[in-house]
């Protein structure tokens, strides 16, 4: 891991201000469609940092959620075409031998890294793999899956405080970390009991990150589609912790939460009449905002709870919600 | 060459000319194919479907324009010694020696039934007709088994994401033969998703073509009136003249 | 006269077969209860992940009959606590398998009213379907 920053950091200076560190990256389906907004924002965030975030080719729905059961070879298939892709743009030079392949939806990422670790642990499953997708390039396992929050990490919070143009002015925000962030131990980026990484993007941003003992416990993911109830008393049980703590507004970095905590909203409201709305924001949206990009890259029209309101209340007031 | 006297023989040899306009005693280059896992000699230049009916089958499935677009004629088989599945239309496919082949008539598939004008130009549109998309698992099992070498895991991707255009673009080409539907995996019936995208497409997403709208309204203007009514009422010679000596392309 | 629970070699297969699907060694659980604790799911079960584990570990079928398994978020917060490192949501895996290899859905996705289907993202059913159809 020391190496691994290393070098990544040593990548970024070599960059300067003028050349665009490029990674490879892969979207996910919902960031196409209702998480544009996580996309949008993400991106424009990255240029102003200078890194360029440069789309896969052909990408295919990675297929959430990781597949646990041991002789399941086929729930990786998609994932490990992913990285054949991310294998084929380091080839074709279009990332500077770059092999990290940067990830914006958390669910994506734990997937595409859990296949990655499967078939780097197991040559026999790699090659079975391989020759299933014969059509394909063979997968070398030279690809390391990364989440955009690790980039941001290695860029430091010094770099990311100087492109600060509208400091959040101790805008109080929960961050919701979720799960596949951060679980298992193996594939997480943070320690899953007290993960930090959101918290110090916050403070770099002017805000002041909320601490809060359900920033961890899970939505209810996939379970929406089957269970809206038992999701809409679990968001408002980590709507309310967050509440209770002084926050005003939540980040995520992950479209299911996103849709589980914002759109939920309506319901949980109906449920328990105390509950009080909040909004619920990517990171990266702050994080534009901040940088004070235009409107456009931001897309707050895509969440589902408005966020004007609380913008407008806070020292940003000027920057369009 | 084809001597034996048993029934099956007897039928291809009589039908043989008349079906094919193959005589027998003409043949010089025979293969072996297997129908259903039953051996027939016939002639190695015929298609699957006309060797088929050299061998006597009269087929009133699995056969429509042979031109290679109605997509009735799917055909899956196996080469001699190969583990590989194949898939092809019988009507266009030249037989070879050792194919061992069945055809595959109807897919049962229940397309979902929905107002275009009503629908709204999203993703979400496949959600609400055709859940199991989601189900896909990027095997490419589609892809391999398409007749006309689309790329159809390509196409069932974009319509995950919602890219109207790409679905429509890949999927094109598609003539509804089945046998992607057949052998997938999560039980997709991809040229139904693909039928839906492409008629979103071109309800809300294509081009309207801007020209058309001008000539429709010139037509409805009189502006070709007086041309129409000339031809119409032109003799047969003027018209051969006019022919002739129409506008048109080089032939160099 | 107390209950007696006999082990059959039925139960020993089924015990065999969850180990083999999970990958996991089942038997090292000492039923502390951190999972169940940790289970953002639990109210909604009918029997606790501990309870499932236990189950499983006296290889009993009946276990396949809970929703326990179907509820599961597959959120990893009980795998990360276990403190014998137990995956547990391996385990629940292994026994949502055990049904959905039999092409039985746990979900009927056209029973699922349209508008709520149209608003849900990609994300959202393409999780469900792989966690609860066959």
């Amino acid at each position: 891991m020391t190496s691994e920053k290393h070098n990544a950091a040593q990548t970024l200076e070599k960059a300067g201000p003028s050349k665009k560190t490029r990674f490879p990256y892969y979207p996910g389906c919902t960031l196409k469609t209702t998480a544009q907004n996580l996309e949008a924002s993400a991106l424009a965030s990255a240029e102003v940092l200078g890194i360029e975030l440069v789309e896969l080719p052909r990408w295919n729905c990675c297929g959430v959620v990781s597949s646990l059961a041991d002789d399941d070879l086929i729930h990786h298939v998609a994932p490990v075409r992913n990285l054949i892709r991310a294998q084929e743009m380091r080839a074709a030079g279009v990332v500077d031998g770059e092999t990290r392949l940067v990830t914006l939806c958390s669910m994506c990422f734990n997937t595409l890294k859990r296949s990655n670790a499967r078939v780097k642990e197991s040559a026999d499953d790699l090659k079975t793999i391989n020759e299933f997708m014969y059509l394909e390039d063979d997968y070398d396992g030279g690809v390391d899956v990364v989440h955009f929050l690790e980039v941001l990490r290695d860029v430091g919070h010094e770099r990311i405080s100087e492109a600060v143009k509208a400091p959040l002015a101790g805008l109080k925000v929960a961050p919701y970390y979720g799960c596949t962030l951060l679980r298992p131990k193996e594939i997480g980026i943070d320690d899953p009991e007290a993960p930090t990484i959101q918290d110090d993007l916050l403070r770099a941003l002017g805000a002041e990150p909320v601490d809060n003992p359900y920033k961890k416990v899970c939505c209810g993911s996939y379970q929406i589609v089957q269970n809206r109830d038992a999701v809409a008393d679990l968001a408002y049980d980590i709507l309310r912790h967050a509440r209770i703590a002084g926050a005003e507004a939540m980040t995520t970095c992950c479209p299911l939460c996103a849709f589980n905590l914002d759109r939920s909203q309506r319901e949980i409201g109906e449920k328990h009449p105390d509950h009080e709305p909040m909004p619920v924001l990517y990171i990266t949206q702050l994080m534009a905002l901040a940088f004070g990009l235009p409107p456009e890259c931001m897309r707050f029209d895509l969440n589902y709870t408005n966020p004007k309101a609380l913008l407008l209340s806070t020292s940003l007031a000027g920057e369009e919600a | 060459m084809n001597t034996s006297t048993g029934i099956m023989e007897r039928i291809a040899q009589s039908t043989s000319s008349v079906t094919t306009g193959v005589d027998a005693a003409d043949i010089k280059h025979w293969v072996t194919i297997y129908v259903m896992g039953r051996a027939y000699e016939v002639p190695a230049d015929l298609t699957i479907m006309t060797a088929m009916e050299f061998a006597g089958y009269r087929l009133i499935r699995s056969c429509g324009c042979r031109e290679g677009f109605c997509g009735a004629c799917a055909t899956v088989f196996r080469r001699e010694g190969e583990y590989k599945l194949q898939s092809a239309l019988a009507c266009q496919t030249k037989v070879e020696d050792g194919m061992y082949l069945v055809q595959i008539p109807f897919t049962p598939a229940e397309k979902a039934v929905y107002d275009i004008g009503q629908e709204e130009y999203a993703y979400s549109v496949f959600n609400k007709h055709y859940p199991e998309v989601a189900r896909c698992v990027s095997c490419n099992t589609c892809t391999k088994s398409c007749p006309q070498d689309l790329e159809v895991m390509d196409y069932v991707q974009a319509a995950i994401k919602g890219d109207f255009e790409a679905l429509t673009e890949a999927s094109f080409d598609c003539i509804q033969c089945g046998l992607c539907a057949m052998r997938c995996p999560a039980e997709i019936v991809q040229y139904h998703v693909a039928q839906l995208g492409r008629r979103m497409y071109g309800r809300y997403g294509s081009p309207t073509p801007g020209h058309l709208g001008e000539r429709l309204a010139e037509l409805k203007d009189g502006k070709f009136d007086e041309a129409l009514d000339a031809l119409v009422s032109a003799t047969t010679e003027k018209l051969e003249e006019l022919y002739a000596a129409r506008e048109r392309e080089s032939d160099d | 006269m107390a209950d007696k629970l006999v082990i059959s070699t039925e139960n020993e297969a089924f015990l065999a077969r969850i180990t083999e699907l999970s990958g996991e060694t089942i038997t090292v659980c000492d039923q502390c209860g951190t999972c169940s604790g940790s289970c953002p799911m639990i109210a909604e079960m009918d029997v606790t992940p501990s309870q499932m584990i236990r189950m499983v570990q006296l290889g009993q079928r009946e276990v396949l009959d809970s929703k326990t398994m179907w509820l599961c978020a597959s959120c990893f917060a009980c795998t990360v606590r276990c403190p014998r490192g137990l995956d547990v949501a391996k385990v629940a895996e292994a026994l949502r398998q055990v049904t959905l290899r039999k092409a039985i859905d746990r979900i009927n996705i056209r029973a699922i009213p349209a508008d709520e289907l149209a608003e849900l993202p990609q994300i959202a059913l393409v999780g469900a379907l792989r966690k609860l159809t066959g």
